[in-house]
């Protein structure tokens, strides 16, 4: 059996479930709204499983699965090394949300990573602590503010409601998901020009492990024909 | 993964080495204080160390490396001179390379002396090149001194030596600042910022910690860097020539000594290097073969701030460094509230020792 793991819930979810009927594969749950089966028609092979998009990096990385759908910031977040535990199969063109570094709109002495940077080292200098940058995105936010050379900045972790934590005073900056940038200004924030982390959208990867069988490997095979992909 | 038995055997006998020196055999917690080493190292020993939660005592993090514990410990006591081994696990994430061991032993020697820099350098250098006698090795030698005086010396504001010698451990972005400077040129929403007769007109209300006070004081340091000169072109080229310096000891010293005539500032660290060059030939070491880079030291953890140092297999390239180490005299006066301790250290990792040495 190839393992496909979708959202389990919301548009995500609906979305996939579009994207691959208007393909010839029908994905649909099986049973009650409520319970977490599903089933597939149109081709054979394939079983569907229905997941938190959160869990499907890991479970694809450690082979329970062997194709997911998931957002691409999920796994650049979730896999260390993650171009070297899956491989894109499609780019599904929903789902669309930007990682961003986000500041006050009233710092306007910072438009760009180098202001940041500067911003943060006489903050430092003043308070006595590194400038908060809150996110939940922590491998993604560092990579990135290493590759540009950014210092004297610490990350606070926020699992929700990131665009309040400024005015909460937890945290000086946020790096967050925006689709349109409309929570961002309505609470006082501003994305910097070069701050775009990643621009994600739902994507199909597959699972990079050896230890296929050659019934997955031919149903795989199958299935991508079927898509066109 | 438990250290075999031929490792620690190994490591007991570096240690018992660095301790024929005179070194105090010294032990350190395994759980440290996360906020001292994360306020020191910031994000980038986040992404390198095992952090916990303790619900008393707050983050702890298994410790990345016994440098600062040493340090602090050393602080406390403020013998001097003194000398300090120890021999014990590090724990490292690898995120990078998962092959490289994610915990090791490191077994160091450290010296805190104010007497004579040049010799502690040289004498930490030599002892850890004992250790490792007889095996395969590369040894690759800088001077983060030397790179901080051409900085300081430079004749630009006081504020873009220091943006430059905050960056001096991120090289592309030291790059880009020294580029910015030399080009005289203000990017164009800068400029217009710069130019507003009100810049505060569209900010709208202020949220957070950073004050209006401050950012008006940015502002203001802005307008006043946008009136510096441009960074003369030629004081570039000789930060360049440092920087691109590769050669043997004594050949880079006299490169050096060229570049101290057209920039004075640096002749200190000349001269301390020269001194260091002769005590290492009075321990035995052939300073004319043995290599410097202008450059090295740039990449490692922003704590070494004199002469640098590391082993490397000769025939092995893709293995870490079998040891390392440096000046650390900056560190000391940020652990010690202002009381400086010159201090110099390195650490050897006996499975690596193994190793190489097998083949």
């Amino acid at each position: 059996m190839l393992k496909l793991g979708v959202p389990s819930k919301g548009r995500l979810m609906e979305k996939t479930f579009d994207w691959f009927g208007a393909r010839g594969v029908t994905l649909r749950k099986a049973g009650s709204e409520r319970e977490y089966a599903g089933a597939v028609d149109g081709i054979d092979g394939v079983e569907l499983v229905l997941l938190s998009a959160g869990e499907i990096p890991r479970e694809l990385a450690v082979g329970n699965i062997q194709l997911g759908v998931t957002g691409s910031d999920l796994v650049r977040e979730k896999l260390v090394n993650w171009d070297r535990r899956v491989t894109v199969l499609a780019p599904m063109g929903f789902g669309g949300a930007d990682l961003v570094i986000a500041v006050p709109q009233a710092w306007v002495d910072v438009d760009t990573l180098d202001d940041l940077d500067a911003v943060a080292a006489a903050f430092r200098a003043k308070h006595g602590f590194r400038l908060r940058i809150a996110t939940k995105y922590h491998r993604l936010v560092r990579d990135f503010l290493r590759d540009a050379g950014v210092a004297d900045y610490q990350l606070i972790d926020s699992q929700g409601a990131t665009e309040g934590t400024v005015k909460n005073e937890t945290a000086e900056a946020i790096a967050d998901i925006t689709s349109t940038g409309e929570t961002l200004r309505a609470n006082g924030l501003k994305i910097l020009s070069d701050g775009l982390i990643h621009a994600s959208q739902a994507t199909l990867f597959r699972g990079k492990r050896s230890d296929w069988t050659d019934a997955q490997r031919k149903t795989l095979k199958t299935l991508l024909g079927t898509l066109d992909i | 993964m438990p250290t075999s038995p031929a490792t620690l055997k190994e490591a007991r006998r570096l240690r018992d080495h660095f301790a024929a020196q005179g070194a105090v055999v010294v032990k350190a917690d395994v759980l440290q204080s996360a906020d001292l080493l994360l306020d020191l190292y910031g994000e980038d020993i986040r992404a390198r160390a095992y952090l916990t939660a303790d619900p008393l005592r707050g983050e702890m993090v298994l410790r990345p490396d016994f440098t600062v514990p040493v340090v602090q410990m050393h602080m406390e006591t403020y013998a001097d001179p003194a000398r300090y081994t120890y021999s014990g696990k590090v724990f490292r994430k690898q995120e990078i390379d998962e092959t490289r061991a994610n915990e090791f032993t490191q077994v160091g020697y450290e010296v805190f002396d104010g007497q004579n820099p040049a010799a502690a350098d040289a004498e930490v250098f030599a002892v850890i090149a004992q250790g490792l006698a007889g095996i395969p090795l590369r040894a690759a030698t800088g001077d983060m001194g030397v790179l901080m005086a051409a900085v300081r010396g430079l004749r630009t504001t006081d504020d873009r030596k220091a943006a430059l010698l905050r960056h001096i451990w991120r090289p592309a972005r030291f790059r880009a600042l020294l580029r910015r400077y030399g080009s005289g040129e203000v990017p164009p929403l800068r400029a217009a910022l710069l130019n507003a007769a009100d810049p505060f007109v569209a900010a709208g209300a202020n949220i957070g910690l950073r004050s209006r006070a401050e950012v008006a004081a940015r502002i203001a340091a802005l307008r006043a860097d946008a009136q510096a000169k441009p960074l003369a072109l030629d004081e570039i080229a000789l930060i360049d020539a440092i920087l691109g310096l590769r050669a043997t000891s004594t050949d880079a010293l006299s490169v050096l000594r060229d570049i101290a005539v057209d920039m004075p500032a640096i002749s200190g660290a000349v001269r301390r290097m020269e001194a260091r060059l002769n005590a290492l030939s009075a321990r035995g070491i052939d300073v004319d073969t043995l290599e410097f880079e202008g450059s090295y030291g740039r990449t490692s953890l922003e704590y070494y701030d004199g002469f640098v140092f590391g082993f490397y297999a000769s025939d092995r390239p893709e293995l870490p460094p079998i040891a390392t180490g440096g000046r650390y005299d900056a560190l000391t006066a940020r652990l010690g509230q202002g009381r400086a301790v010159p201090a110099v250290g390195g650490v050897i990792r006996p499975d690596l020792v193994l190793e190489v040495g097998k083949c």
